[in-house]
Parts: structure tokens; sequence; C-alpha cells
């Protein structure tokens, strides 16, 4: 088995390439910074991933690269069976509302972006006669909340495209994975207060692999937050609106 | 900003602790590198309250291992806990593993820290063939015993306060299989237990003793010796092993909870237990941290936390040293829950390396204010009457001028040290309490 890793290098997309090549899968990861790429396929290697780490430039700002980083793995790899999106980036919404720019650019590479890859990704799967494409959405996009007002309208986006892709192509194959993680310490969320049931990147690693191999459609990671999600679905909106979560 | 603390959670300070998965980025600052805290005073705390430390433990990359060799290169915040899990199936072991797994490949360096096998392998540091350090004026070098001898010799065991340690190059060491055969054997006393680790080190190469600190009389100091090597890979040790998580304490207990008393009681039952072992086949954690089965198990101390205290005496000339330690502790009723009698062989290079011939003893100290450090001040009188020093790892209520006292060495660092951060800028806590740097 094979799986191409966008974003691989770092946070919880490192952790889970590690458990993939524990598990024997051949790695191909993609990423901005080619010496990051090196050092976690060394890193890669030493724990013993099968077969020679490919590692491959692709920045989730340049959608044209999408399609040639893929093919690159495609061919470093023979066949896909995997592809994994951990790529993504976070601001608060206070900053978003006081910069534009920042607000466009996290619109962008967490909707628009990461379903343009999603696309390219689709295509070569079901081209191989199938596989599985797990991306990394987030709690934040099950109901919209006052901290995570822009945040988690790209991501209600990205997961409601994820939802209608697997929908529309599971019976050609296409087995779409929708990681939906609480809030993980990793570099991405340094130095913010972490809430309640806050995670580490091992965890929510662990639960997106179990995800994976049992084929399942919405993993919440770590587990708990499918309750905790279901209940604040269900909060009468005015409580909602009261208060600053 | 929160409070941080070592392991004793003994002292307490207001903190930012930054984490980072760039230790290269991270070091372009004068910071201090924080691994896992496992250092129990306060050697990972910032110089003064408010300030930042950077945590290195996503910075946890393997970048280069030789199975010929055994030879491993990996980024400063890699954990023991993940070595072992990764590399003992493999076939190879750390070459030294201190009582916890739980450390850093950064702090082990920084702490210079020995295992069991002490008298048979050295240190840490007599493993490693290279650091990548971050000095002070902002070069990133790699320094080994041919290249920057001294600025390496310094920061093995420099406590962080040479350069930040961004990458570590280790042997590791070959063995037959993930399993111990363990030894125990029981000792009426104090003098008889250091007796009993000379012989037994001199032919096995993993010893250590567990002492009762509240056995008095004849009995002072009595102990169990456990020693072990690798299993070779016949019967039950030809079974596959594998890491597994620690459970959790989830909550303080009560800070009165382990009181002389309740530590006679569990003394008593160690040691009784451990009396009629017979010889058997271990896992390595029940072979090198057996206080790992529980994680933070120093909430069992509660929120005043404890303190360790750890020396080191020779007894070439003077045998009776180590059992006028034993001694001080009963008379001041310094009753230690867990403590550990190991001998050293010989001294390492790092300039302020904590072993040295002689035996060491480890106490846990429940924090209790000033009768702890009466204690401690009373030990370490002893300690630097005999010739002998303390682990500054485990240390939080060492005076200045006793550290002075134990530590002729100390010029010579303080000179390296100088030499590489003129203006000071690499500080903790603990250099400001030992070392009198600013804070």
């Amino acid at each position: 088995m094979n799986a191409a890793l966008f974003a691989g290098t770092r946070g919880i997309g490192r952790a889970l390439a590690r458990q993939l090549a524990e598990c024997g899968y051949g790695i191909a990861l993609l990423g901005r910074d080619p010496n990051e790429l090196e050092r976690s396929a060394a890193d890669l290697a030493a724990r013993g991933a099968a077969r020679p780490v490919a590692t491959i430039p692709c920045d989730l700002a340049e959608p044209a690269g999408f399609a040639p980083a893929l093919d690159a793995a495609e061919h470093a790899l023979g066949r896909l069976d995997l592809v994994v999106v951990t790529a993504a980036v976070f601001a608060g919404q206070d900053e978003l509302e006081a910069d534009a720019e920042l607000c466009r650019r996290l619109l962008e590479l967490d909707f628009t972006n990461t379903i343009l890859f999603c696309e390219q990704a689709r295509v070569r799967l079901l081209a191989g006669g199938g596989g599985t494409l797990c991306v990394f959405s987030s709690v934040a996009g099950d109901r919209a909340r006052k901290p995570v007002a822009l945040y988690g309208a790209a991501k209600a986006g990205l997961s409601h495209y994820l939802d209608g892709l697997e929908l529309r192509y599971r019976a050609a194959g296409l087995r779409v994975v929708t990681v939906k993680p609480g809030f993980v310490h990793t570099a991405m969320t340094e130095g913010l207060q972490p809430p309640p049931f806050a995670s580490e990147a091992e965890p929510v690693a662990r639960a997106a692999l179990r995800g994976i191999l049992r084929g399942r459609r919405v993993v919440y990671a770590p587990p708990i937050w499918r309750g905790v999600m279901a209940a604040v679905r269900a909060l009468p909106r005015p409580l909602l609106r009261r208060s600053a979560f | 900003m929160r409070e941080i603390h070592g392991w004793g959670r003994y002292p307490r300070v207001a903190a930012h602790e930054a984490h980072d998965e760039d230790l290269e980025r991270a070091s372009r600052e004068p910071v201090l590198f924080r691994g896992l805290g496992r250092s129990y005073g306060d050697a990972s705390l910032p110089a003064r309250a408010g300030a930042r430390v950077v945590s290195t433990t996503r910075a946890d990359r393997i970048l280069a291992f030789d199975p010929a060799t055994g030879v491993l290169r990996a980024e400063a915040g890699l954990s023991l806990a993940e070595l072992d899990r990764v590399f003992l199936p493999r076939g190879f072991a750390p070459p030294v593993v201190p009582g916890t797994e739980f450390v850093t490949l950064g702090g082990m360096v920084a702490c210079d820290v020995h295992g069991k096998n002490h008298h048979s392998a050295g240190s840490f540091a007599s493993h490693v063939r290279e650091l990548r350090l971050r000095v002070p004026d902002g070069r990133v070098l790699d320094v080994s015993e041919s290249s920057e001898a001294e600025l390496f010799a310094a920061t093995t065991g420099g406590m962080g306060l040479t350069g930040q340690i961004l990458e570590v190059e280790v042997a590791l060491k070959p063995v037959p299989s993930p399993w111990l055969r363990a030894e125990s054997r029981a000792y009426p006393n104090i003098d008889a237990l250091v007796e009993g680790l000379r012989e037994t080190s001199a032919r096995v190469p993993y010893t250590m003793a567990w002492s009762d600190s509240t056995a008095r009389g004849s009995a002072l100091g009595r102990g169990v010796l456990i020693s072990g090597d690798w299993a070779e890979p016949v019967g039950a040790a030809a079974r596959a092993w594998r890491w597994r998580a620690p459970l959790a304490l989830p909550l303080d207990l009560p800070s009165g909870l382990i009181a002389p008393l309740t530590t006679r009681v569990f003394n008593a039952a160690v040691f009784a237990a451990q009396r009629f072992a017979r010889p058997r086949l271990v896992g390595p954690r029940s072979f090198f941290h057996p206080l790992d089965v529980l994680a933070n198990w120093n909430r069992a101390y509660g929120r005043r936390g404890f303190v360790q205290y750890q020396c080191v005496v020779p007894v070439d000339r003077d045998t009776r040293a180590v059992r006028r330690l034993f001694e001080t502790l009963v008379r001041m009723d310094g009753a230690s829950l867990v403590t550990v009698v190991k001998d050293f062989g010989a001294e390492g290079r790092g300039l302020l390396s904590f072993p040295r011939p002689g035996v060491t003893v480890a106490l846990d100290l429940p924090m209790r204010g000033a009768a702890t450090q009466a204690l401690v001040d009373q030990l370490n009188d002893q300690v630097a009457e005999a010739g002998g020093r303390i682990y500054l790892a485990k240390d939080a209520l060492t005076r200045r001028e006793h550290f002075q006292a134990m530590e002729p060495r100390l010029a010579r660092f303080n000179e390296v040290r100088r030499k590489w951060d003129p203006n000071g800028r690499l500080r903790s806590a603990l250099s400001v309490r030992l070392l009198g740097d600013e804070p």
C-alpha cells in the first residue's frame, strides 16, 4: 500500500506518516520546504519505512503545482492507495477580521485550494481503480460559533464538499475519510489558550489511521468530540448567541 | 503564561513555555531549552519569573541510523521512550538508561545522565559522538571530541548553559533481545550493601540497590541489590516485546500522605517482597524504569511537591562515608520513600558531569520547608567534607557556598562558559541559584 501525505512533515501529518510507515505503507511526502521534507524522509526511513520515502515539493498556495506533485508521487510509488491532506492554516477570528488579506488567504488555502488538491487526488485515485482520500477538516465546521466564524466557514465548506464527494464516487471505489479534530497541540495552535479536551498530535493521528483502515466516513479525533459536537449542534441558538464559546 | 516546575513540583515559577518543531529557528534567541521537564528541581526553569523557555519535545525526528554501527542522529527533543519503542524490537538499546524513559536526548546530554551500568559503561556523554549546538553568539556548530572539544566537554553535563542543543549523535548498543535476566539479593545493612555492590558490579554489567532509609540500628540502610544483563533470545526471551504507554495518576494525592510512617511501611514491604524474589526474566521498563509504570507518580506527593537529593561520595579511603549519610537521615527523620544506592565507575570528561568513582545515594524527600532545607544543608556539609558532589539534575535546595566547596571544577567550567557566552545570555533558575547569574 502507498500513501501520499500533503504536509506530512509537521504536527498531525508527521505523526500519521510515522504510523503509516510502521504499518508498511510506501510514503511520498508533499510539502513546501525541501529541507523539512528531507529531514522527515530520513525520520521515516530510520523508523523502518519499507521503501525509500519520496519527497515532492508542493505548496498549498500554488494550485498549479498540485497535478505535477501528485503525478510525481504516483510515479515514485508505482500507484496511490491513500492520499492524506493535513495542510491548512489557522488564524483567530479577531486577527482575520482585522486583516482582509489574511482572511482572503485563509479562505483560499483552507477551502478553495484544499478542494482543488482533493480534485486532483480524486482523479488519480479513481483512475487507479479506487482508493482512500483522507482530509483533515475540523469540529469548527460542524456548527457556527463566535470564535471560529471564518475558519469554521472554510472548514464547513470543506466538510460539505467531502460529504458530496463520498456520495458521488463511493460506488466507483473512492473512500473519503473526513477527520474532524478538536483542539490539538501543534505548531498551528501554538500560543493559543487550550480549551477542554485538547489533545496531542499522536492520538489524533491514531484515530485517523483507525478511520482509514476501517473505512469510516467521518472521524472525530479524539472520539469524545463526536459527543461534544452532537451537544453543541443541539444547543439552542439564543444560548450560543450569549456565550463566548 | 502558566506555572511550570520540574519533576519534584518544587520550586514553581510562572513562565511562557513555547513549543517549536524547528529548534534552529527557536534558538535564534538565547532562550533556555527544556526537554520533558524530568529534572527534579530548577534546572529547566527560567532565570526569572515570566521569562520564556522553549520545550524541545516536538523536535523529535530521527535524522540518521546506521544498523551496522548503531550510530543514531536525532533532533534533541526525541524521547528515550520513543527510542526504546522503535529500536529495542530491532536489537538496539540506548547505551545508558536513566531511571525514567520520559527524558529527551538533549536533556540526557545536558544532565549527562547515568544508569545501572555506570560502572561498566560510564555516563551518557561517553557514547555521544557529536552535538549540533547553537552557541550564544548565534552560530550553529557541530561539536565533538575532535571539534571544539572543550565546548563539547562543558556541554555534556553543562545543564544547557553553554549553548542550545539542537541535534545529538549517539551510539546505540546492540542487544541480544529486549528482555533482561534480573536477580535480587537482600543485604542486612548499608555497609554490606555497599560491599555487595562492589562485588556484584565486578561481574555483572547492570547493578543498583534500593535501600530502606527508615531502618535503624543494626539494620541501618538495609537494602536489596538488583543486578542483571540482557537476555539471550531463547525460551521466554525469544518473545516479541511491545512498548506500552504508562497508566496515569489522574489527581494529586494529599501532600501529607508520604510521611515517615507510610514510608516505613512501604519500604518494609518492598524489602520483604524483594528479599525472596527469584532470578527472573523481565522487560526493560520493569528493570530500568519501574516508576514509569505510573505516569505522573510525582503527584503522589501532593501540591507541596518533593525534592530529590542525589550525591556521590568517594569510598576508597573512607568506607564509612555512606553509613554517615544514612545516620543523618535517621537522626533528622529524613524518611525517603525511594532510596537508591549505586556504585560509580570512572569519571567522564564532562566538565560538570556528576558521576565520579564512589557510591551514590539518591533520596526522595517530601518538601517540608525549613526542615527539608536543614536536612539538605546537613547532607551537603558531609558530602563536601567527604570530597563528594551533588547531581544538579536532582537538586533544588543546595546553597551556592556548598556547591562551590564541592566543585573545584567550577572555575574551568565558568571559563569555558564565559568564553562562549561573555554576556551570560543563557541562564536558568539553577544557574542563578548556584552559579551566581543575574536573574
